[in-house]
């Protein structure tokens, strides 16, 4: 007796539990592969898995088992030219070697990596693992201008539209059974009292009550058929009410310096940090947008392309760019619906007196509307204006500013790191 | 014999062809009184198998890391295309559950029913070693229970507790069987029912051994061997714990470890349940894959021969067969030791052809099989047999010849290898031997036993390997003394023999010289 069961339709990820039994075992192991994978990679390449490799003897699952030595006797297949009393050197010079009774484990010797795949989502579980979005709750409770209609029970009022039949007619059945009630009583009554009379001696009977009940039980049956089907009275609307919607979205400015002292190697340092931030809000907002802003002595909305490749000279001035972040924060991007993250990329050269220019800008109109705002130095040099500006300004928003220096690509992860860490908040 | 029209050509499948398919092979193996279990073939995808793979083929498993990694390795062999699935993965139990890949084309499909359902699904059934240790009817819910009772662990003990605790059971679950007792057959009903009885009944049975009371002295037998002007007092008197040596190291532990809570008493009685299970697995590798290559080669031939199949089906089915019975020669960049299936089918044909047309060598060989019934006899050496003794019996010459097998002595004291037999008169017996020995599972895995509890001294326990012709123990013993060390509770040790004398120690936890010299 045989039977056929189709599993096809069943889920498919019985293992899921084991597998993160095993990521979450070799935790560490893991995270530094990743971490050096992402310092070696190239930029568009986050999106995608890991191989990672952890040397076999951390994983093993020990047992007894023969070690080399002693005497053993291996019978093999396919003998061609051996005659009984050869002598053969013994292959690789190892003592023994192998297990040579075909039964050694599947992760056998001369292996000594194990290696498998992470998929897209894990290695960017580990790449931002420990990481967190400053003040994203904060914002979350401040930003409560967006809101959008919650069911809310049921109401006596309201449109049409918004009827709940379900509980109309609920209302409208108790309504009746309760209307009905006294008056089918009444009319049992006054039906028993005519039968009554009815069923006495004719000449006992009084013709007037009964004239009286069968007027009686006439006007009950009436008040009976006249009570409504539906009336207004029972009509149930469905309730709406306002709820206040946390914000979901968010835009971040990237913001360089593309003026002649910020060479390609520079900027690919600063698309990397750009990069790294982009892929990170994408895991904590539904929508993230991204609004590139160049500068050299004027500043420009351009698209990524531009914004990374092409090449100008000149000098700097960094206000402009602020300032056009600003224009764009007012024209399209209104703090109450967004959440607004500023990414600055520079070498740190600036104009002269412009430094102090920035510094009010972004004291008095920035950082009241930002979520955050970062800047990373690419410099092996000493700082500039620039940098002691922006130092006042952290020491203002300790929370929400935050200002690293990069020296090479390897710094950037570790800066990253530095700036988004997860702080246990007081 | 009527020639018939094929059920279905081509290379697709449907389920209403493959049920017509299994009836086909279902009547056919009645024909050849294949016994076996009620069928419950189920259809999966390539994901479902890795997972079913990663499980050791068992529809539930208790969650343990090993197994996520287990997955890991099979998922990047796969995707790289180092390796492809098994087509087929079958389990002993009843009804006998048989997973079939959705992408197997037809043929792939109807050889799987053959091999599977009735290969495998008769031997799991009529062979005495599964007869014995393994209870078909009870391994699905016997596993369902053993997940729960972990899951219910994990939740009460948090799972790293039980993390550890099932990473020190699975280093010992190769030493989790009584070779030589008759076990009880598992069942899940009765396993829970017991399992809050055994659990307080077993917690003082450890305080009775653990107790610090003296034993009333005299009746006890005292060991000859005793210095009684040492030992005044006769607190040794009592001989060694236990008497005789415990090969189950297992069930030693769970019923001796002072230590271990009742829930890991538990847990450490299902590693050893479910090694218990896989036990005749272990030991009929060659047999059991022998067996069902044999039948699917025959039922398909026969169902050929009837018309069931077409040429297209046939040649394809040829092609397949082929590779999995290949078995490359040991100097071959394919090499990957002896192929199981290859040595399985070509003696289980080679029986028949012993009993259908024998030669005089195999008169002289196999007087007691040569010309008899070839069904009989095949079924009798299915039941009565494990690799090592159906290897010892059954291995003719001609087979030896066919695979030119050579047996080849590897000794340290020597600088080379010699070769020790080859397939020629005065080899067959010695090739045959070796071979035995080479899949007896007494050689594959060292030899080590409980020797003693000092439950009057430091509670230390010792163990005793007793060496294979000078095979020391691999390095992997460190890390397993450790985790027998966690289970124990107390110092581990471990003694190598050879000849009768200890030839090495080994100590878990490593003693500390500067306390041992004060």
């Amino acid at each position: 007796m045989s039977y056929f069961i189709d599993r096809r339709p069943n889920a498919r990820n019985k293992s899921a539990v084991n597998r993160q039994r095993f990521l979450q075992r070799y935790r560490s192991h893991i995270k530094r592969a990743v971490e050096e994978s992402v310092n070696r990679r190239s930029i568009t390449d986050m999106e995608r898995g890991e191989q990672v490799s952890i040397p076999t003897r951390d994983i093993s699952e020990p047992s007894f088992q023969h070690g080399p030595g002693g005497r053993r006797t291996i019978v093999s297949p396919g003998n061609r030219e051996f005659a009984e009393g050869d002598r053969i050197r013994r292959p690789g010079g190892s003592g023994g070697g192998g297990s040579g009774d075909g039964q050694a484990s599947n992760q056998g010797d001369g292996v000594d990596e194990f290696a498998f795949t992470l998929s897209r989502e894990e290695f960017l579980d580990f790449v931002f693992d420990g990481l967190a979005l400053p003040h994203l709750e904060r914002k979350q409770l401040k930003s409560m201008a967006e809101t959008r209609p919650v069911r809310a029970g049921i109401s006596r009022e309201g449109v049409p539209a918004r009827i709940n039949i379900v509980r109309s007619m609920r209302e409208a059945h108790a309504r009746r059974i309760g209307m009905r009630a006294p008056l089918k009583r009444a009319l049992r009554e006054a039906q028993a009292a005519l039968e009554n009379e009815e069923r006495k001696d004719p000449v006992l009977r009084n013709p007037a009550r009964v004239e009286a009940l069968k007027a009686e039980i006439e006007r009950l049956e009436k008040r009976i058929v006249a009570i409504p089907f539906l009336d207004t009275f029972d009509l149930r609307y469905n309730h709406l009410s306002h709820q206040p919607m946390p914000s979901n979205q968010a835009v971040m400015f990237c913001v360089m310096d593309v003026s002649g002292s910020m060479t390609q190697a520079h900027k690919d340092i600063g698309k990397r940090f750009f990069l790294l931030l982009y892929l990170f809000l994408e895991r904590n907002y539904e929508r993230v947008e991204l609004v590139f802003v160049r500068h050299h002595t004027v500043a420009k909305e351009v698209d990524e392309e531009e914004f990374f490749y092409s090449r100008e000279t000149g000098g700097t001035i960094v206000s402009s760019a602020l300032s056009l972040v600003d224009e764009l924060i007012e024209a399209r991007y209104s703090p109450q619906l967004w959440n607004l993250y500023v990414a600055q990329a520079s070498d740190g050269d600036n104009w002269d007196d412009d430094s102090s220019t920035c510094m009010a800008l972004l004291e008095e109109s920035l950082m009241p509307k930002l979520q955050y705002f970062t800047y990373v130095e690419i410099t092996p040099h000493a700082h500039q204006a620039l940098w002691s500006a922006y130092e006042t300004i952290q020491s203002h928003h300790p929370e929400r500013f935050a200002m690293q220096q990069i020296v090479q690509a390897d710094d950037i992860y570790p800066v990253f790191r530095k700036l988004f860490r997860q702080r246990t908040s007081a | 014999m009527t020639r018939r029209t094929p059920i279905a050509t081509g290379s697709d499948w449907n389920f209403d062809v493959l049920e017509r398919y299994e009836r086909a092979i279902a009547a056919l193996a009645d024909e050849y009184r294949l016994d076996t279990y009620p069928n419950q073939i189920e259809i999966i995808t390539s994901e479902q198998m890795m997972d079913a793979y990663s499980s050791v083929g068992m529809p539930i498993g208790y969650h343990h890391w090993s197994f996520g990694k287990q997955f890991l390795s099979v998922e990047q062999a796969y995707r790289r295309g180092q390796m492809g699935l098994a087509y087929e993965l079958v389990i002993n139990s009843d009804p006998c559950i048989a997973y079939l890949m959705e992408e197997n084309s037809l043929m792939m499909q109807v050889l799987v029913i053959a091999h599977a359902c009735y290969g495998h699904n008769s031997f799991f059934k009529g062979n005495y070693l599964f007869k014995a240790w393994t209870d078909a009817s009870a391994i699905v819910d016997y596993l369902d229970f053993a997940r729960k009772y972990v899951d219910q662990c994990e939740e009460r003990h948090g799972v790293e507790a039980v993390e550890q605790l099932l990473d020190a059971c699975h280093a010992l679950q190769n030493y989790g069987v009584d070779r030589y007792k008759r076990p009880s057959p598992i069942s899940a009903e009765a396993e829970s029912l017991r399992q809050a009885e055994r659990e307080a009944y077993l917690q003082t049975q450890i305080n009775t051994l653990w107790r610090t009371i003296p034993m009333p002295t005299g009746h006890a037998q005292v060991p000859a061997a005793h210095d009684d002007d040492n030992d005044p007092l006769g607190l040794h008197r009592h001989g060694r714990y236990p008497s005789e040596p415990q090969e189950n190291l297992l069930y030693f532990l769970e019923k001796n470890a002072p230590l271990l809570e009742p829930w890991q008493r538990e847990i450490v009685r299902i590693v050893r349940k479910l090694a218990q299970y896989f036990y005749p697995q272990r030991q009929t590798q060659v047999m059991n894959e022998g067996w069902a290559t044999f039948w699917h080669y025959t039922l398909m031939n026969r169902m050929y021969d009837d018309g069931l199949i077409d040429e297209g089906v046939m040649i394809e089915f040829l092609q397949s067969h082929t590779a999995v019975v290949s078995q490359p020669g040991f100097d071959s960049p394919y090499f990957n030791g002896i192929n199981p299936y290859a040595l399985g089918f070509a003696m289980f044909r080679d029986i028949r052809r012993i009993c259908e047309t024998p030669t005089d060598e195999d008169r002289e060989w196999f007087p007691d099989i040569a010309g008899s019934d070839w069904l009989e006899t095949l079924h009798f050496a299915m039941q009565n047999f494990k690799d090592e003794s159906f290897i010892q019996q059954f291995l003719s010459p001609q087979v030896i010849r066919d695979l030119k097998l050579f047996s080849l002595v590897d000794d340290d004291r020597d600088d080379s290898l010699q070769v020790e037999a080859i397939h020629d008169d005065r080899g067959y017996r010695r090739v045959r031997e070796a071979l035995s020995i080479q899949y007896a599972l007494s050689a594959r895995e060292p030899n080590i036993q409980v020797w003693e509890a000092d439950i009057r001294g430091d509670r230390s326990l010792t163990l005793r390997h007793v060496q294979d012709r000078r095979r020391p123990l691999a390095q992997t013993l460190f890390p397993v003394m450790r985790h027998l060390h966690q289970l124990w509770g107390f110092p581990v040790r471990l003694e190598s023999l050879d000849g009768g004398e200890i030839v090495r120690r080994y100590e878990w936890p490593i003693p500390d010289p500067a306390r041992e010299s004060a």
